[in-house]
């Protein structure tokens, strides 16, 4: 075998691995958009593969008869309201950590790392008792106050690393010329690091979105997405709902998720890389 | 680095004092719900949450699960990883659709995965298509258990594989390239360069998707509802049934607790045999 020949096969291999993986991850999306769409005649048909014939038939139902649509007002409200407390309190902590060198500074950062390996499942279900003392079960701030618990150690180490990543000098020269520090932080430092700011608020929807298990067990009328959609489809000794419904639930479930990817891929990788540390 | 002592503490103080709230007090609450009895201590909770008929099966289930899917995923990333960290012509695309399931939620994958393999689903459709059944296989229902837990390591192996995926990557993109220079200088090969340098190196980053990727698998629950409903049973989905069905807090915080613990014995393990060596000495 040549040098020619193995070069070549070695592009081939190369891509058929490339398509593979596009195909593996990509295949079952399009297949559960493509059947929540399908009429019922066209699913229940042994012989059509790829349906013909289209339907919003169900996703309409799902949306507006089963309270989907109440589920996504929710969980967009839930989701904005975590990243409004999780920033306003996450902001200036990842700030102190970026930019002062403190007594215990080490030891504050574990603590939050550790807590972000906190198991979720533990904490709501005391919060059920305390909600109910509180009048905040079955409430969205409710869920959002415990969604905030689990993205705040996430906001302070990403916002730490995304103002550790604008440069100190900037911030410094603003001093000099008389602005204040929270002026010169205002003006110099949050514009800067607004993109990656943006990026994590985007990250915190999703996690916010994506949660079911809390938001299942601290609402009962007014439920997210994820909690409504468990319910209409595991409900009632699982599986009530037709398939159909099941598909048609899945493209309302990921598609602002793929919008997010679509926005932040540039981000995503680093975001993790500078995190993990 | 300017120093003003009351500064930064005041700045951490809200995030910790809610934290503290947030995270301490259900903790603390979780035990008093667990192993109190009218104000005393008592064991009668625990002893009813592990005579349960279920809670053996889920304890099993839930450790099983772990122990398919993780090694698995860190298998998968790590060839995935170092697959991508090359570059070649389509590697964008390749990492993007990687990261795409990174924000797919359990109960969504849960739903796709049904589509692709339920009676009428793609899959049967192909193969009764392709002539190679007559009818649908089954892969849904209590007499199919086995099956079902295959579809939800499927399943959770498609969904939960990038977080694994874009750690190592992020990991193996921190390596500094002169290691690897050097190492090529004295003849090392690939598979040499990968032995000693490039996995030793990506031990760091190894033990956190570990940690990460254990962590929620001890906490499987809405993928489980979803595809198997109860007919496998697992520890959060039992405590979720205590909770809402049974109203009783008590044993759910039992089963609360027993993932916290496993979660955190694991972890301990991870850390303690995967201590990190530095090669570098950095800021870390």
């Amino acid at each position: 075998m040549n040098d020619e020949t193995r070069y070549l096969l070695k592009r081939i291999a190369t891509y058929a691995v490339v398509f593979t993986i596009v195909l593996w991850i990509l295949l079952p999306l399009v297949i559960a958009f493509l059947y929540g769409f399908t009429t019922a005649e066209d699913y229940y048909n042994p012989t059509k593969i790829i349906p013909t014939n289209f339907t919003t038939k169900y996703i309409e139902t799902i949306l507006f008869t089963l309270g989907a649509w109440n589920g996504i007002k929710n969980s967009i409200i839930v989701a904005l309201m975590t990243i409004g407390i999780s920033f306003l309190l996450g902001i200036p902590a990842g700030y102190a950590m970026a930019r002062f060198i403190f007594p215990g500074k080490d030891t504050i950062k574990l603590s939050i790392v550790g807590i972000r390996m906190f198991p979720v499942i533990v904490m709501a279900i005391p919060l059920v008792v305390l909600y109910i003392n509180l009048r905040l079960i079955d409430t969205l701030l409710g869920v959002a106050l415990a969604h905030t618990a689990m993205a705040l150690p996430f906001v302070i180490l990403i916002t730490s690393s995304i103002f550790a990543g604008v440069s100190k000098e900037l911030e410094e020269a603003a001093l000099v010329f008389g602005l204040t520090r929270f002026g010169s932080f205002r003006k110099i430092t949050l514009p800067l690091a607004l993109p990656g700011l943006a990026a994590a608020a985007m990250f915190t929807f999703v996690m916010s979105w994506n949660e079911v298990f809390m938001a299942s067990i601290l609402t009962l009328n007014n439920r997210t997405l994820p909690a409504l959609i468990l319910s209409i489809v595991a409900g009632a000794g699982g599986g009530a709902a037709p398939d159909y419904y099941k598909f048609a639930a899945a493209f309302i479930m990921t598609l602002p998720a793929m919008v997010f990817v679509f926005f932040t891929r540039k981000y995503l990788v680093t975001m993790w890389g500078i995190t993990l540390k | 680095m300017e120093r003003r002592d009351f500064l930064p503490y005041l700045l951490l103080l809200p995030a910790i004092l809610y934290l503290l709230g947030f995270i301490g007090y259900p903790l603390i609450q979780a035990f008093y719900l667990a192993f109190t009895k009218d104000g005393a201590l008592s064991l009668e909770t625990f002893r009813r949450a592990i005579s349960d008929y279920y809670f053996w099966d889920a304890l099993k289930n839930t450790l099983l699960f772990g122990a398919v899917i993780v090694p698995i995923q860190l298998a998968l990333a790590v060839l995935l990883a170092l697959f991508m960290n090359r570059t070649f012509k389509g590697r964008d695309l390749g990492i993007y659709a990687l990261i795409i399931p990174l924000t797919i939620s359990d109960v969504a994958a849960g739903l796709i995965w049904f589509s692709m393999l339920s009676p009428y689903g793609f899959v049967n459709k192909i193969l009764i298509n392709l002539g190679i059944t007559d009818a649908p296989i089954y892969f849904f229902g209590y007499q199919f258990r086995a099956r079902e837990f295959f579809v939800i390591v499927l399943a959770e192996i498609w969904r939960a594989t990038s977080i694994v995926f874009v750690i190592i990557l992020a990991g193996l993109q921190m390596i500094s390239k002169e290691y690897i220079e050097a190492a090529e200088v004295f003849g090392a090969g690939y598979w040499t360069r990968l032995r000693h340098i490039v996995l030793p190196m990506l031990k760091p980053s190894i033990q956190s998707a570990l940690i990460i990727r254990t962590l929620f698998a001890m906490q499987i629950f809405g993928i489980v509802l979803i595809l198997a409903g109860r007919d496998i049973p697992v520890l959060a989905a039992e405590g979720f049934r205590q909770m809402v069905d049974l109203k009783d807090p008590g044993v759910a915080s039992i089963y609360a607790l027993i993932i916290a613990a496993i979660s955190l014995v694991l972890a301990g393990l991870y850390v303690k045999f995967l201590k990190a060596e530095y090669l570098e000495v950095g800021e870390r």
